[in-house]
């Protein structure tokens, strides 16, 4: 009997736990999806002086709420001479490779789907890379000129870029000799360094070639409405299109958490072992409540009624959470016997917070290029990729490598390993000067003869 | 019993899409198919616990099959296409070959069932909680026994991308 309810327990847990998490994660992540949609109209508008959405909720709050049911009740065209078959399967394949990726992520030491994958970060980036066969095919089935050169920019795109991402990732993994996400996570804990430090190129090379696979500005060419329409999605409409939308999302989560794991230090507190800025644990919760009394200042200002509610359900919703981040820091403090007890609890929240707040600052800057930078032309974006992006991540692996044997020669740890990589960055960086120097003189000589490539430009 | 049904799930959809590339007239479609089949592949080498080799079928697929999709696109006339015979003439050429290979693999399972240790070789069921990490496995035996020729083949693939860069580099 007691066999018979192991058997099962172990079933539960190896079976039913991961789907129950899966089911979670594809119904919550529209909604993630569509809250960042609204924070980067909200940014953007900050940017060029403007409000943004307002009128939905306090503040536009419930606008994509608004704007995902206007997107399911839409008309769904299939163009005619498009490939039915193919249309339709081609945005499910782009969101069902962005949502599969997110399974090998870790948020915190517990919270992760599959759990503990020996290949973990390979699973994230080639699942992930996965995605880009819907934008093919859907550029190709939908039978138009701008979608299929779209899909052709994209794929051209993905292949160059994912060379110099996939170098930039050797260069982090050989510091930890492990492609476990939990393990890479620890082994930067155990340094007591971040990795961004360690090998600050690579980060580098790794935020423009995310950039450029996630197809954002200023690499969106792929989608640039002033020389394509919409690129590969000008013939999808209503639901079709906004799953394509939410397979960009996705995978901005999908690389930014990639990025934060393996430069960012994953779900550990800033200084995690440097004992006297302890007090950071207290951040927090401090932070959110600030964000709570913020709400709660507003409510008055919020011209009616209903707005007024909402605005302290947010405020009430910032408070909440605000008290379960304090519990397991201020518990420790009143009653110090149950310090071991709480720990786990703790690891969980606060690791999801930072996890969370490092994908979040990535993000950011996502949309801080986009907001700032034109976008670049087709022959100088692959010129870009394989000119200057590969050269510079193929060296850089090179002197990443070398500094860490010469660094386990003299014994060198943690902030120790910085003697030997900084040098070894400012030799990239010379290196991507002399590079850069190479390609002005080429520029040079090529503006008299500028021709652009017939397919792709 | 889960690991039965996956297994013929995965095999039952390898062969499936394997036969359909083969058949489909559209040659995005057997594109598609092939992705598929290979995909179904990398279901079995998960099956068999063999993570990285997984990762590293869907991975170099995902890269080689969207080159093939950019050729077919640009270099296939898909109307002309649709109106050429599809299968070349060699029917019994090609009858001979598929009954060699027949004769072969039940050549295989004959002997092995005859004097076992022979032909097949009889797999004893591992203790799949038991294995060792398996990307670590692989780079030691990569790194271990198989230097020369893995360092070979590294050096080679280096080559070619450094001669795409210089390739792009060249103008006229």
């Amino acid at each position: 009997m007691m066999n018979a309810l192991q058997a099962t327990n172990e079933f539960l847990r190896l079976y039913w736990a991961p789907l129950l998490c899966g089911v979670a994660v594809v119904a919550i992540l529209p909604l993630i999806a569509g809250y960042i949609v609204l924070v980067e109209r909200k940014i953007m508008a900050d940017m060029q002086a403007r409000l943004g959405p307002m009128r939905v909720g306090p503040h536009g709050l419930l606008q994509p709420i608004a704007d995902a049911v206007k997107l399911l009740i839409k008309e769904d065209i299939i163009p005619d001479n498009a490939d039915k078959l193919v249309f339709w399967l081609a945005p499910v394949l782009s969101v069902g490779a962005a949502l599969l990726s997110l399974a090998g992520l870790a948020i915190g030491p517990a919270f992760q789907i599959a759990q503990d994958i020996n290949i973990g970060i390979l699973f994230v980036v080639g699942i992930s890379a996965m995605g880009i066969f819907g934008i093919v095919l859907g550029g190709w089935a939908s039978n138009s000129h701008y979608s299929l050169m779209g899909a052709l920019r994209s794929s051209a795109q993905l292949v160059s870029y994912e060379t110099a991402a996939g170098m930039a990732l050797v260069s982090a993994l050989l510091l930890t000799g492990t492609l476990n996400i939990k393990s890479i996570v620890e082994a930067q804990s155990k340094e007591g360094i971040w990795f961004v430090l360690l090998a600050p190129v690579a980060f580098f090379t790794y935020l423009v070639a995310s950039i450029a696979e996630t197809n954002r500005a200023p690499f969106d060419l792929p989608e640039a409405e002033s020389e394509l329409v919409a690129g590969y999605m000008t013939e999808f409409s209503g639901f079709r299109w906004s799953l394509y939308f939410l397979a960009e999302y996705t995978n901005m989560i999908v690389v930014a958490s990639v990025a934060t794991t393996l430069f960012l230090g994953g779900w550990l507190r800033p200084f995690a072992s440097v004992p006297w800025l302890n007090f950071l644990d207290f951040a927090p919760p401090v932070l959110i409540m600030a964000i709570a009394a913020y709400c709660m200042l507003r409510v008055p200002k919020q011209p009616t009624r209903v707005q007024q509610l909402f605005m302290l359900a947010v405020a009430g919703l910032c408070f909440v959470t605000a008290l379960v981040l304090a519990v397991p820091v201020v518990l420790p403090i009143i009653k110090p016997s149950v310090r071991e007890a709480v720990a786990p609890f703790y690891a969980g929240i606060h690791g999801g917070f930072w996890f969370i707040f490092k994908v979040s600052v990535y993000i950011y800057l996502f949309m801080w290029l986009r907001f700032t930078l034109p976008r670049y032309r087709f022959d100088q974006l692959m010129r870009l990729g394989w000119h200057f992006l590969i050269p510079l991540s193929i060296i850089n692996v090179l002197l990443v490598g070398v500094a860490l044997i010469v660094g386990a020669y003299f014994h060198l740890q943690g902030w120790g390993l910085l003697l030997v990589t900084t040098p070894a960055a400012i030799l990239a960086l010379l290196a991507a000067f002399f590079i850069l120097a190479i390609e002005k003189g080429h520029d040079a000589r090529q503006d008299q003869t500028a021709t652009s490539d017939f397919y792709v430009g | 019993m889960l690991d039965k049904i996956l297994f013929y799930f995965f095999a039952g959809v390898a062969v499936a899409s394997a036969v359909l590339m083969v058949t489909r007239r559209n040659v995005v479609h057997s594109a598609i198919f092939l992705i598929t089949a290979l995909l179904a592949t990398a279901g079995i080498f998960l099956q068999l616990r063999a993570e990285f080799l997984f990762i590293v079928q869907i991975i170099l697929y995902v890269g080689g099959i969207m080159v093939l999709f950019i050729f077919v696109i640009m270099l296939v006339n898909l109307d002309v296409a649709l109106q050429q015979i599809q299968f070349a003439r060699q029917k019994w050429v090609a009858l001979l070959v598929a009954l060699a290979l027949a004769g072969q693999v039940g050549l295989m399972f004959w002997s092995s069932r005859k004097m076992p240790g022979q032909g097949l070789p009889v797999l004893t069921a591992a203790a799949a909680e038991h294995l060792p990490a398996n990307s670590e496995e692989v780079a030691k035996s990569l790194f271990g026994s198989y230097l020369l020729p893995f360092e070979i083949a590294s050096v080679l693939l280096l080559v070619a991308m450094i001669g795409a860069v210089v390739m792009a580099k060249k103008r006229t």
